[in-house]
């Protein structure tokens, strides 16, 4: 018995080496030039409909695979795409879009008229449903003109409808597709070939891509969901590139092989407070919270002085809206924030909930440093972490909270996608703002008729969300991208997605 | 035995009955909503109702449990709300996974424990059975999370033996997916192998001391004959009940294994299915964990009744 | 002290050892503690050990030596209380179930195996979600979930002690069968209890470490070993000393209680035989 034991295990322990080896061996990819692994945090969703796509984590993706009408570029302008031209009517309230030429879906069949229309009604839901893209409700009719130019007739004018069609949500996608949910056809530079549940989704170069073809054939998008073993990954090389990491991550990267970028999250990260609750209601209290925190602070330590400060609901890449003065609107001053607090009535401070979701490690993060500074005014912050679900359900759509950390993102490239949820009527006010003026403001910089008017007037919203510290807006945070130096050519978006077709390898 | 082989069957039928119940209960109160799930921050009441409503979800708790229930019984398990398939064949195809891992643990657990534990009983309290047996307890009292993320450490980054996160598909490439599960076996194996040692060493020492064994010694069998012959066949009785203990409790424990070393199989898919509240798989992959304990143990049970006829009165 | 610790095998007395130090090292926090456990310094993220911060700092520039001390003591606190629940718990089902046997001894054990089907961490998620993810929760839901071992392990032997001539002869004099179950078998199970102690005691201490590694455990800023570990471990490239002194320290409380519980059920086997 034991000379067969002492056999039995030597075969195994030989067996399992040999296939240890040979795992080993066959590690190295044949040609980096021809294929790329970018690792993404989480899997994508069920759905494969880009109109029904919610998460930015899928959509970010997808944008290499579905087109709009248009689409934005990298400095967050609106260029052209599955439209070569635009042309508007006198009055505003009709755009015509003439479909480009050799566009071809993936399954090889041409873009027509019949499709645009069919997408564009579909996403916005014309026959009466809820639209996918809620700006959408102000469509009136999609109408072909003639074989290649189809017509959008708003109900009012809107200078934000290109930028609200310019998205994954509102792409153009085959009238043919029975399953749309499933197979996923677009026109962008890469197809979609398959996607396996927790372990990859898988894109393939498009050659008769209408505009510059991307450089890379394969694609494959890893799901790595434990953010603890990222820099592992990196260092074993099964990742070439990854979005969205971590201060933590990103110090670990193996700088000689990997190039790490640093951009902005594109987000308003604030400590968003709840309305309904006291002692929130009183302006004094959310401004003296303003005065208590030092954003400085909580940059340095939460990601080593990255990400930019922000003082209202607006980041900086957004431009055209985006005003730096406000960022230092409330200066840290711990004596002006108790004298407020005692104007208020809490001269001993109050004890609240901060509830943030535990996914987030910056938010995480930012919490705890947040609870230090409060305390330092006599404020107690207590921590609760939450699973993301849970986040969305209680506090999100339940509202039910005290103080909350997250950051919050545009869908589009518009101001109403950052301002809209300050309405006290908004079905996603979450934090239950309540300010008649502002609902006034917003309403008539909604309905201004000359662009430049509107982006004052929108500032206006900003400048009141300020003043009135209705929330205690903290910063964009620091986005950070590795990409191995065997690439090049990663460009930040203003916009939540990865342009994988304009990367390319390194000579 | 026909009779108490029968009532053990009925209690596991009744067991995982329970289970389902429970596990079908907990989920209709903890917080979160497939449907906000779904929506994310797109969310707003109204989409959220209507998502609801679509989803069958709105249906009365026991309408809806009985409905499951009936479907199970079918083999129907119901279609993932994320992943748009049905959970039958998305845990299938999850199954070899964790099928290879806990084969390959427990073919180490076996082959490192049987051998060490007689060595260590043999030469009880000698030197080499001091050392291994506080090597034992090290290992015994290793948190599971942080033995992965050594192993990793140690045998991905130092030793260079593997790449972390370089798992493959057993459809794509089985030849390397097997060599990308040893690492994890080990993991998994390590406290299991050192427990099981421990278990063996003191069965083994306790059958050594019964009267069966005095008497064939004084009959003359040496130590080593009389170890093997007899003492070994008792004492690993009740460490293969342990060793199907483990078996069945290889998902729960891969749970953490998967995590750190990044192997999409059932654990993770279960964690996964929590976050996302999809609840279909979650319960799938519950009762197919609760099935294993619950059957092991029934299995035990029967055997040790078909082994101490006495058993079966109680 | 010789013939004390001549009393006990070795393993109990290095686990006892192990033990002594571990208290030791938290009395010393008492005596020297230079920084708080909350206080962050920028300038100091992720410093190595040094004579300011004996065990280093972590990414907030916290002492990981102060944390280290307060992490100890929550796990401590948390395993000793949910142990607590899991022996009274689990000692009374078990006794009730073996004791009487038949019937509730067959629903209960029934009850204990679903228990014991559904993963904890599902059970300390649901716990923890309805409440919130207090200290006392935490301690009431992995209190619950030793339970069904707990109770397993005290029917079997109580089983086993019904039959024997002392209860019969407790029974024929009139004692009630609660005096039996509590006052005459009791002492007899106190072996087996004492090991299933350390061994609850053992997997709390894992057990919290695992909710911590979920976001569910103790909430920030207050220090657990297994929090720490858990979020060292996005540091283990840069900062390797953030695992591994809470790591070192679980490692030691672990083993401490695990030799005792090794050395304990040898002494007690001599004793019986």
């Amino acid at each position: 018995m034991k000379k067969k034991l002492t056999r039995w295990v030597a075969v195994f322990t030989a067996l399992s080496l040999a296939v240890a080896l040979g795992g080993c061996a066959g590690d190295k990819k044949g040609n980096p030039k021809d294929s790329i692994t970018i690792g993404i945090p989480q899997d994508i969703e069920e759905t494969l409909d880009p109109h029904d796509m919610v998460a930015a984590g899928t959509k970010e993706i997808f944008f290499n695979v579905f087109e709009g009408l248009v689409k934005p570029d990298a400095d967050g302008n609106i260029v052209p795409a599955v439209a070569s031209e635009i042309a508007t009517s006198e009055d505003g309230l009709t755009y015509t879009f003439t479909i480009r030429d050799n566009v071809k879906f993936h399954d090889g069949t041409p873009v027509t008229a019949e499709d645009v229309k069919y997408s564009i009604s579909k996403c916005a839901d014309i026959e009466g449903g809820e639209p996918r893209i809620s700006a959408l409700l102000n469509v009136q009719s999609v109408d072909i003109v003639d074989e290649n130019h189809v017509s959008v007739t708003l109900k009012q004018v809107d200078y934000d409808f290109l930028a609200n069609i310019a998205s994954v949500s509102a792409a153009i996608i085959p009238e043919h597709n029975d399953n749309p949910a499933v197979d996923a056809i677009g026109t962008g530079p890469y197809r979609y070939v398959s996607r396996t549940p927790l372990e990859n989704v898988i894109f393939e170069k498009n050659d008769e891509y209408w505009g510059d073809k991307a450089s890379i054939k394969n694609v494959t998008f890893k799901i790595c969901a434990n953010s603890d073993t990222i820099p592992m990954e990196f260092e074993g090389g099964s990742i070439d590139m990854m979005a969205h990491l971590t201060n933590a991550q990103r110090v670990q990267i193996p700088s000689e092989r990997f190039d790490v970028m640093s951009g902005t999250m594109n987000l308003v990260q604030a400590l968003y407070l709840n309305h309904n609750v006291e002692p929130f209601d009183n302006a004094d209290v959310r401004k003296a919270m303003c005065y208590a925190i030092d954003k400085d602070a909580i940059l340095a330590f939460v990601s080593d002085g990255e990400g930019v400060k922000i003082g209202s609901s607006m980041y900086p890449n957004f431009r055209k809206y985006y005003d730096d003065s406000l960022a230092d609107a409330y200066p840290h001053d711990t004596e002006k924030a108790k004298e407020l607090l005692k104007k208020a009535g809490y001269e001993n401070g109050f004890t609240f909930e901060i509830t943030v979701p535990s996914n987030y490690t910056q938010h995480v993060e930012t919490a705890t440093v947040l609870k230090e500074q409060l305390a330092e005014v006599g404020i107690t912050a207590n921590i609760k972490q939450v699973d993301w679900d849970t986040w969305l359900s209680d506090t999100y759509i339940g509202r039910n909270y005290d103080a909350t950390v997250i950051g919050v993102d545009a869908a589009q490239l518009t101001a109403s996608s950052l301002l809209s949820r300050f309405v006290s009527t908004a079905d996603n006010n979450f934090t239950n703002y309540n300010s008649p003026a502002y609902d006034k403001a917003y309403d008539s910089a909604l309905t201004e008729l000359d662009p430049d008017m509107q982006t004052n007037e929108f500032k206006v919203c900003l400048q009141m969300l300020s003043d009135d510290a209705a929330n205690v807006y903290i910063q964009d945070l620091p986005e950070f991208v590795a990409l191995n130096r065997n690439y090049t050519g990663y460009e930040f978006y203003p916009v939540y997605v990865i342009d994988v077709a304009k990367i390319k390898p390194a000579n | 035995m026909g009779k108490y082989v029968l009532k053990k069957i009925a209690a596991l039928i009744l067991t995982l009955l329970a289970v389902s119940f429970v596990v079908f209960f907990l989920f209709s109160v903890i917080p979160g909503d497939p449907a906000v799930s779904k929506l994310g921050t797109n969310a707003t009441p109204e989409k959220v109702e209507a998502l609801r409503e679509q989803m069958g979800l709105n249906a009365p708790f026991f309408v809806r449990y009985f409905k499951w229930l009936f479907g199970i019984l079918h083999g129907d398990f119901g279609t993932s709300y994320a992943y748009s398939m049905p959970v039958t064949k998305l845990i299938g195809s999850k199954i070899p996974i964790n099928a290879v891992l806990s084969l390959f643990a427990i073919l180490i657990v076996a082959a490192f424990s049987v051998p060490i534990g007689v060595y260590t009983a043999k030469h009880k309290d000698g030197p080499a059975d001091r050392i291994i047996m506080v090597l034992n307890q090290i290992f015994m009292a290793f948190p599971p999370f942080l033995l992965g993320l050594l192993l990793t450490f140690f045998f991905g980054i130092v030793l260079k033996l593997f790449s972390p996160g370089s798992y493959v598909g057993y459809d794509v490439n089985f030849g390397r997916f097997l060599g990308y599960m040893i690492c994890p076996a080990i993991a998994l194996a390590i406290p299991k192998t050192a427990m099981c040692i421990k278990l063996l060493r003191t069965n083994i020492l306790e059958e050594a001391k019964k009267d069966y064994a005095k008497t064939a010694y004084s009959k003359g069998n040496n130590t080593t004959g009389l170890l093997y012959k007899y003492v070994l066949k008792n004492a690993i009785m009740p460490t293969i009940t342990f060793v199907g203990m483990i078996f069945a409790d290889m998902i729960a424990s891969g749970i953490v294994i998967e995590q750190t070393f990044g192997i999409p199989g059932l654990g993770r898919s279960l964690l996964s299915a929590i976050s996302v509240r999809d609840y279909p798989v979650v319960e799938a992959i519950i009762m197919l964990i609760a099935f294993g304990i619950v059957f092991v143990s029934a299995l035990t049970d029967i055997i040790h009744a078909a082994l101490d006829p006495r058993v079966r009165g109680e | 002290m010789i013939r004390f610790l001549k009393k006990h095998d070795i393993k109990w007395n290095i686990g006892m050892g192990l033990l002594v130090l571990l208290a030791l090292f938290l009395l010393l926090g008492f005596v020297y503690h230079p920084y708080t456990t909350t206080q962050m310094d920028a300038s100091a993220k992720l410093a190595g050990p040094e004579l300011k911060h004996w065990f280093g700092t972590d990414n907030f520039g916290r002492d990981i030596y102060a944390r280290v001390q307060e992490g100890l003591r929550t796990s401590v606190v948390i395993a000793f209380f949910a142990t607590l629940i899991g022996t009274v718990g689990g000692t009374v089902i078990g006794a009730f179930t073996g004791y009487y046997g038949s019937y509730i001894d067959d629903v209960v054990m029934r009850i204990m195996d679903v228990l014991f089907a559904i993963p904890s961490i599902l059970l300390a998620l649901v716990f923890v979600s309805l409440s919130n993810s207090g200290m006392v929760n935490i301690i009431i839901a992995l209190g619950i979930s030793v339970i069904p071992s707990f109770a397993k392990m005290i029917r079997t032997e109580y089983k086993e002690q019904r039959k024997l001539e002392y209860v019969q002869a407790a029974k024929i004099m009139g004692a009630s069968d609660l005096r039996i179950m509590f006052v005459h078998i009791l002492p007899n199970v106190l072996p087996t209890l004492i090991n299933c102690v350390l061994i609850a005691f053992n997997n709390c201490i894992l057990a919290e470490a695992g909710l911590s590694y979920l976001g569910i455990g103790v909430q920030p800023p207050t220090a657990s070993l297994g929090g720490m570990i858990s979020d060292g471990q996005a540091y283990l490239k840069a900062a390797p000393h953030y695992v591994l002194f809470p790591g070192i320290v679980m490692m030691l409380l672990l083993l401490g209680f695990g030799l005792i519980s090794d050395g304990d059920m040898k002494t007690n086997l001599l004793k019986r035989k």
